[in-house]
């Protein structure tokens, strides 16, 4: 699909301690990335409650990002390994229910990693010019 | 050990019976969850403690309507407790075990007697069985012997029951093997050896039809829920979850009976589901008109997230949707699916652990680092 103008939504909710900050690095050091994203700051991605992720695609969100630390670097432990399982489900559940997995992502993405954000958003939302608009925008009757 | 329960004038029932009041006036238990009869003539759990009022237990009594696991948690899950034995179908056993893991029950103190299950009927049906003529238990029970099921005719088993692989007994502290077995000879039943001593219970050979009898079913059911699988697969595919489930009314029935959903508070009826009034102009603006109650496809893809892999198939869920919807089959359906991802199966073990509260460090490693 050709790009039409069509500028996606991303929902990315990002841990506050790697993601977040990474984000921010992003923005002092000036790198340049598309205004796509809309952030939402969590304490961990293991607070991530798949509920938020539908919710943001059922309501029309082109895309939602996941972010949180590299695994072995989650301030908490463990909560980025059970996000990871966390995703995996939804994703595949998504699957099942004839949904488009393809717009949730998970990134891991760290403090000193303002460049891999910049980059991961650019890539995200090429991606989802390309795939075109949730058609979950137009459905009303969820 | 294997053991028969004897069986006096071919009266399975009163054998039964007379089981469960020896397990109480031994005192291996001081009281005895399990299906009666109440003087109405429904069929609801009780907790026994007077062994004279097993005389209404009615374990074999081919309707469910309530998955006992959900009663049982709140009789075991915190001491001081008494010592019970639960009489449970397989599917409320594994139910059970799920609560177990979710910290919503305890198998302390617990004594679980698994029977065999042919198949139940809903609530309605066997009242209207009841009013007509009778329940055939003894149909059921002869067709158990041979594996030949069949429910009572102009009636059907509950729509989980006619798909499901898991009826016999395969786990519990107590075991009674209903298929296969030659029930003049006793009733076949596996337990601990010192509880049988402690009852008197005599070792008996084992019937040796039961893996037989076993298997012929499980081939039935399993070439059933193949072709039910098949065909809600295909409408979810073509028509999403918000086709199948166009037709809710948010009831939350489906939640309300479901033994896995404990949750005291569903956040679907908490304060984060309630918007302020501009909320919703907001959202009916943006998408032109916004479905109400709100967020009913997410009510169901979150219960999705939240139970499905701990979904055992009972099947309430389907029985209790005013629209008629077929939310067990699509739990089931996406059950398996997910079950299979975390090489996982629902209510086997205590042991294993629920797939979204553990993980290993070295799976899935590619996840998270595309580039
Ligand atoms: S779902 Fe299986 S175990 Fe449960 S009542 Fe039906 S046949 Fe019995
Ligand atoms: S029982 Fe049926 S109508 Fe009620 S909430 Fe569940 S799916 Fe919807
Ligand atoms: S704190 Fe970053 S993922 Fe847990």
């Amino acid at each position: 699909m050709s790009d039409n103008g069509f500028e996606p939504k991303i929902v990315a909710f990002l841990c506050n301690w790697c993601t977040y900050t990474g984000a921010d690095l992003a923005g002092t050091s000036r790198i340049q990335y598309p205004p796509n994203v809309r952030i939402i700051r969590l304490m961990c991605s293991g607070s991530v409650d798949p509920t938020y992720v539908l919710k943001a695609l059922l309501d029309g969100a082109d895309g939602v990002l996941i972010g949180g630390c590299h695994p072995g670097d989650c301030h908490y432990q463990s909560g980025n390994y059970k996000a990871r399982r966390r995703v995996i489900a939804l994703k595949e559940i998504l699957k099942q229910a004839g949904m488009e997995e393809d717009r949730v992502w998970l990134r891991w993405i760290s403090a000193s990693e303002g460049q891999r954000f910049a980059d991961t958003v650019t890539q995200m939302v090429q991606y989802l010019k390309e795939k075109g608009p949730n058609p979950m925008k137009r459905e009303w009757a969820v | 050990m294997r053991a028969r329960i004897p069986v006096e004038n071919q009266d399975t029932l009163a054998a039964l019976r007379g089981f469960l009041k020896r397990l109480l006036e031994t005192e291996a238990v001081e009281a005895v969850l399990v299906p009666m009869e109440t003087p109405a003539g429904a069929v609801t759990p009780a907790l026994v403690a007077d062994p004279a009022l097993l005389d209404a237990a009615d374990p074999l009594a081919p309707v469910l309507g309530l998955n006992a696991a959900r009663v049982v948690g709140p009789v075991t899950v915190r001491e001081p407790r008494g010592r019970v034995a639960a009489v449970l179908r397989p599917c409320e056993y594994r139910a059970l075990v799920e609560l177990v893991k979710l910290q919503q029950a305890s198998l302390e103190d617990l004594v679980t007697v698994v029977v065999d299950c042919p198949g139940t009927y809903t609530v309605p049906d066997y009242q209207k069985m009841r009013a007509n003529g009778g329940v055939d238990r003894a149909a059921l029970l002869a067709g158990m012997r041979t594996g030949d099921l069949a429910p009572q005719s102009g009636y059907s088993f509950r729509d989980a029951c006619g798909m499901c692989e898991n009826f016999a007994a395969v786990a519990g502290d107590i075991r009674v093997e209903l298929f296969g077995a030659d029930l003049s000879a006793g009733i076949p039943v596996v337990l601990p050896d010192d509880l049988a001593g402690h009852l008197g219970l005599e070792a008996a050979p084992e019937d040796g039809r039961r893996a037989e009898v076993v298997d012929k079913v499980t081939r039935s059911r399993v070439q059933a829920r193949d072709a039910v699988f098949a065909e809600i697969r295909g409408r979810l595919e073509k028509e999403g979850v918000e086709g199948v489930f166009a037709a809710c009314v948010r009831c939350h029935n489906c939640m309300t009976v479901c033994p896995i959903c404990y949750c005291k508070t569903c956040l679907f009826k908490s304060p984060v589901m309630e918007h302020e009034p501009m909320q919703y102009m907001a959202w009916a603006r943006r998408k032109g008109a916004y479905r109400l109650p709100a967020d009913t496809m997410l009510f169901h893809l979150t219960r999705l997230n939240h139970m499905v892999l701990s979904c055992i198939g009972c099947g309430l869920c389907t029985d209790a949707c005013p629209a008629d919807l077929p939310v067990g089959r699509v739990f089931r359906a996406v059950g398996q699916q997910l079950q299979a991802v975390f090489d996982y199966v629902p209510g086997r073990s205590v042991e294993e652990p629920l797939p979204l509260i553990t993980f290993r460090e070295d799976e899935w490693s590619h996840v998270g680092e595309e580039r």
